[in-house]
């Protein structure tokens, strides 16, 4: 559409938009309102069965439904929070290097820590 | 807090409370996971995972913890609705951030009431 308005240096480079410049805000967005959803549910049902009853705890996240909604919600949350991190790193931390390795560290801290969550519901659902 | 140029406004506030909020709950998700994790290896590692959420210490930081996630999950609610195009005028951006103040304080109190009535929190 816009290709008559390019120089023809830029687009032999194959430079301009990445395309991908809305795919923060909306993902951002898009897990805030499954974890707007799932949170009070989540939040409910722990307070409710309390932390102390090992087996209680496990037989109500051995649930299918609740599997389930546990596993959509450490996704929901991890993806979440790593968006939410992303933007403090950049706003806060100018250091090249610095920036660099934490940006790294967080995308590998996120996969262990939604990996390990799921790791461990599945492991509740076929062994309560 | 903001030095001497600005005086004190509950906007910037809790503006920077959503942030400093959403940063606690990033690190709480690790706990979520660690949590979650003992719970599923059972054994030793679940005893591990009761007696620091049972024991006082443990209480406290959950409890913050709680009141981090009901504030961030109103004010993000307010957050998607400003998103959605409503509430800019100044007067309901003062009324909607004192509701969200309110609703974080109850939701709280409730949250633990029902924990509390569990007889096991």
């Amino acid at each position: 559409m816009s290709a008559k308005f390019r120089s023809p240096l830029h687009q032999a480079k194959g430079w301009g938009s990445a395309k991908s410049g809305t795919g923060h805000f909306w993902w951002q967005r898009v897990t805030a309102v499954i974890l707007a959803l799932l949170v009070p549910y989540i939040v409910f049902l722990l307070a409710c069965v309390g932390s102390a009853d090992v087996e209680a705890l496990r037989a109500t996240i051995a649930q299918p439904w609740n599997a389930i909604i546990f596993t959509i919600f450490a996704i929901a949350l991890f993806w979440h929070a790593k968006l939410g991190l992303q933007v403090v790193i950049e706003d806060y931390v100018h250091d090249r290097a610095m920036h660099l390795a934490l940006r790294i560290l967080l995308i590998l801290g996120s996969l262990v820590g939604v990996l390990s969550a799921i790791y461990a519901i599945a492991r509740i659902a076929m062994t309560a | 807090m903001l030095g001497q140029t600005y005086r004190f406004q509950i906007t910037s506030a809790m503006s920077l409370l959503h942030r400093a909020s959403g940063v606690l709950l990033a690190f709480a998700a690790f706990g979520f996971s660690w949590w979650i994790m003992s719970i599923a290896l059972g054994g030793s590692y679940a005893e591990c995972a009761i007696a620091v959420t049972s024991s006082l210490a443990g209480k406290l930081v959950l409890f913050v913890i709680s009141l981090a996630l009901m504030y961030h999950l109103f004010n993000g609610i307010r957050h998607l609705a400003w998103d959605a195009g409503f509430g800019f005028k100044i007067p309901q951006v003062y009324a909607s951030g004192y509701t969200v103040l309110a609703l974080t304080v109850i939701a709280t109190i409730i949250i633990w009431l029902v924990a509390m009535s569990g007889g096991a929190a």
